[in-house]
């Protein structure tokens, strides 16, 4: 093994992406342009232009839809195959998102995070990706530029392992077109990382014809269903094999689907995804500083859910607040959701409230952060929830 | 059953089978007959996406297939992307796509899974010049969802959603001219073709392998089913179509035009003897028979006009 020496660059979100993308060696690429994501395409176009990358197709779709479906295709023809898209973009492929899960597609896919519209807006907002939560992809949230390269070329690793797809998720212009430094990875390392993908079928295989896809009877379309719950129950290992082996190999582990950020002598903590937890890590060391009790715990992976690293934490704190850059109308927010009813037949019972912040890019800083501990710091004193849903930054 | 190499010589028509007996389409089904012939022509190194349509239904459910190529199964407005998809990956991976040798990539796809929802793809793919062959099989309804009408479906036709009945709720449109808008993106070779000409069609799908880029190929197909026809009578209603110039069968190749069928020195056959052959038509009015008459002749006028022009 050569010895690990990064190569650092100043990049925005999107081009850590691209980056990442051209370092996987991916075949396929098909996409359809939407801001913020546009740049992660471009970049890609600019390799191929610039000869910087060896076969790779670059299929230049006339939608989302299409521009999945072609991967579907890519991928079912053995190819390693990348796409990215935003909001009214993964909307739009919704229908064959379920197709890549179903076919059992490992296609890699980075959403930047942008709320959907009307009204029209392209800032940050979890909803379009969680509302994909049921399409049988897997959902990694990055926090910095870092994760973002890191985690799409895990995302090939895991995904080509399990046979199920991956999406990285960074969110809209805090990271999509903030520059940063990013440690990248040297190719031949990458290559060591991340080798050729082996396919669970091929249709260039003629020897036994087969088909994907076909009518799936009563008798048979239940175990197709349960597979892909193996699958995603396997992904729990393979991730965290997968984020140790990256961590050995290149110093940043990624072993745990949970972050815990100083939680170990926590009263509470704040539970989020995405960007937004690099504020509450940083309010978290001013908030220690003034001698607040607290942690922050970043949930990297969203699919799958990571339920026994969410107990473990669950039974060492008192509350857990709950920051949900999202909604689900008719109910609350989606990870509050998905934490309260993980832990329900369990023994742990910290007090649980749901914060709903920064929709559609309002800002959310170090000040919010203390202000929602002030609030948890005085329900756990009196033992009870004020309301179990805060819509924090509501104009009242 | 093993035939005599000598009679093979013979045949016009490869005598190999890669479309197997147990599919299950209905008697009589013209997409089914469409189907074995392109397996004939393109052998089983053929990579098949089908969307939702009877085709998915034919093939038969998992884990069966009536195919002896490679079949990926899609959603219904996909085609067009999907087999975009396939040929790139198989250059990206170094195959030799299309040609004489190479792995075919074909698209099949029904009337409404081309004409209405999958228009976008298609348009998408014939643009893009992808190396790979779409075909339309074209039974002029949704047939898979219980016969309603599609872009393609002809006027005055009966369907579950133009029923007829007291307000004569009939289709009032005539049918879109799919080819015309796939010729409209000038690519090197597109086609019309039927089951009834099979000589013809095997014709058309070697051309469109040998050609380069995107080739189309608009089959058409009855559906006994659909058209309420007897299950013997698929082939008779193929003819007729082309003898009366309801469906011309002619051929665009980089910018050319030439008719095939029916021949263009003669009057083609009454309308009437197709439409009488089938009962979606019975709930036309002479008046009905006269507006689709006319519109055929017209078309007919308009595709020699092109023939003599750009032929
Ligand atoms: C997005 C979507 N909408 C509707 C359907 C339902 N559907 C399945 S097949 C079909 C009609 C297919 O018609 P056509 O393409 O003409 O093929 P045919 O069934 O006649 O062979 C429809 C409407 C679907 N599968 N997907
Ligand atoms: S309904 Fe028509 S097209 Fe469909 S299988 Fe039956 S005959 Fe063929």
């Amino acid at each position: 093994m050569a010895e690990y020496k990064p190569i650092r660059k100043v990049v925005s979100g999107n081009y850590a992406a691209a980056y990442a993308a051209k370092h996987a060696r991916v075949d396929v690429v098909a996409a359809y342009p939407i801001t913020p994501q546009t740049s992660i395409i471009e970049k890609i176009a600019e390799f191929i232009a610039n000869g910087e990358v060896e076969n790779l197709e670059y299929v230049a779709v006339e939608s989302e839809h299409s521009a999945m479906a072609a991967c579907i295709g890519a991928s079912a023809a053995g190819a390693r195959t990348f796409t990215a898209t935003s909001a009214q973009g993964l909307a739009l492929m919704h229908e064959m998102l379920h197709w890549a899960s179903g076919a059992r597609l490992p296609v890699v896919m980075v959403d930047v995070n942008r709320a959907m519209a009307p009204p029209w807006s392209v800032w940050d907002d979890q909803t379009d990706s969680l509302a994909q939560r049921d399409t049988g992809w897997m959902q990694f949230y990055a926090e910095n530029n870092q994760e973002v390269y890191d985690g799409v070329l895990m995302a090939f690793k895991i995904a080509e392992t399990v046979n199920l797809p991956a999406m990285i998720i960074e969110s809209a212009f805090i990271l999509s077109h903030t520059y940063d430094v990013v440690e990248m990875i040297p190719q031949e390392l990458v290559d060591e990382f991340l080798p050729p993908r082996k396919p669970l079928y091929d249709l260039t295989d003629f020897e036994k014809p087969f088909s994907v896809g076909a009518l799936g009877t009563p008798a048979d379309y239940y175990e197709f269903r349960y597979k892909i719950q193996k699958a995603m129950e396997e992904a729990k290992k393979v991730i965290h094999e997968v984020g140790k082996e990256f961590g050995e190999r290149f110093g940043r582990d990624y072993s745990q689907m949970i972050e815990l950020y100083r939680t170990d002598d926590a009263d509470f903590v704040f539970m989020g995804m995405g960007s937004l937890m690099g504020t509450v890590k940083q309010a978290v060391d001013v908030l220690r500083e003034e001698g607040y009790k607290v942690g922050a715990a970043k949930v990297r992976w969203f699919r799958p859910f990571p339920k026994e690293e969410l107990y473990e934490l669950a039974k060492s704190v008192d509350g857990i607040a709950v920051l949900d850059r999202n909604y689900s109308f008719g109910q609350e927010g989606i990870l509050f959701n998905e934490a309260k009813g993980s832990l329900y037949n369990t023994d742990a019972k910290p007090l649980i409230k749901n914060y709903i912040v920064g929709l559609g890019g309002r800002d959310f800083t170090v000040a919010d952060v203390r202000k929602i501990a002030e609030n948890m710091k005085a329900i756990i004193e009196k033992g009870e929830l004020d309301v179990e849903v805060d819509w924090y930054h509501l104009k009242r | 059953m093993e035939i005599p190499e000598n009679v093979k010589k013979r045949l016009s028509i490869p005598a190999e089978e890669h479309f197997y007996a147990g599919h299950t389409a209905c008697q009589g089904c013209g997409a089914s007959l469409g189907l074995r012939y392109v397996l004939k022509a393109y052998g089983r190194k053929t990579i098949f996406a089908i969307p939702a349509c009877c085709s998915t239904i034919i093939a038969g459910p998992w884990p069966y297939t009536a195919f002896e190529a490679n079949l990926f199964h899609t959603a219904f407005e996909t085609t067009g992307a999907v087999i975009g998809g396939i040929e790139a990956a198989l250059k990206a991976r170094g195959f030799k796509v299309k040609g004489e040798d190479g792995i075919m990539v074909v698209g099949w796809a029904g009337d409404g899974g081309t004409a209405d929802i999958g228009l976008q793809a298609l348009s998408g793919f014939l643009e893009r010049g992808h190396d790979a062959v779409y075909i339309m099989y074209d039974n002029e309804a949704y047939m898979n969802t219980g016969i309603q009408r599609s872009g393609s479906t002809p006027y005055g036709a009966w369907t579950t959603n133009t029923p007829g009945g007291k307000k004569h709720f009939l289709e009032r449109r005539h049918k879109k001219k799919v080819i015309d808008i796939v010729i409209a993106h000038e690519i090197p070779y597109a086609a019309t073709a039927s089951i009834a000409f099979p000589e013809d069609f095997m014709r058309k799908l070697k051309k469109a392998q040998k050609t380069p880029g995107p080739s189309f190929i608009q089959l058409f197909a009855p559906c006994p089913t659909g058209w309420r026809s007897p299950t013997d009578k698929s082939i008779e209603l193929a003819k007729l179509a082309v003898q009366t110039a309801y469906f011309p069968l002619f051929e665009y190749e980089n910018g050319k035009y030439k008719i095939n069928m029916p021949s263009t020195k003669k009057e083609p056959k009454p309308l009437a003897d197709f439409l009488k052959l089938q009962g979606r038509f019975k709930y036309m009015t002479q008046e009905d028979i006269d507006v689709l008459q006319q519109w055929v002749l017209h078309e007919w006028e308009k595709l020699k006009k092109l023939a003599e022009v750009f032929g």
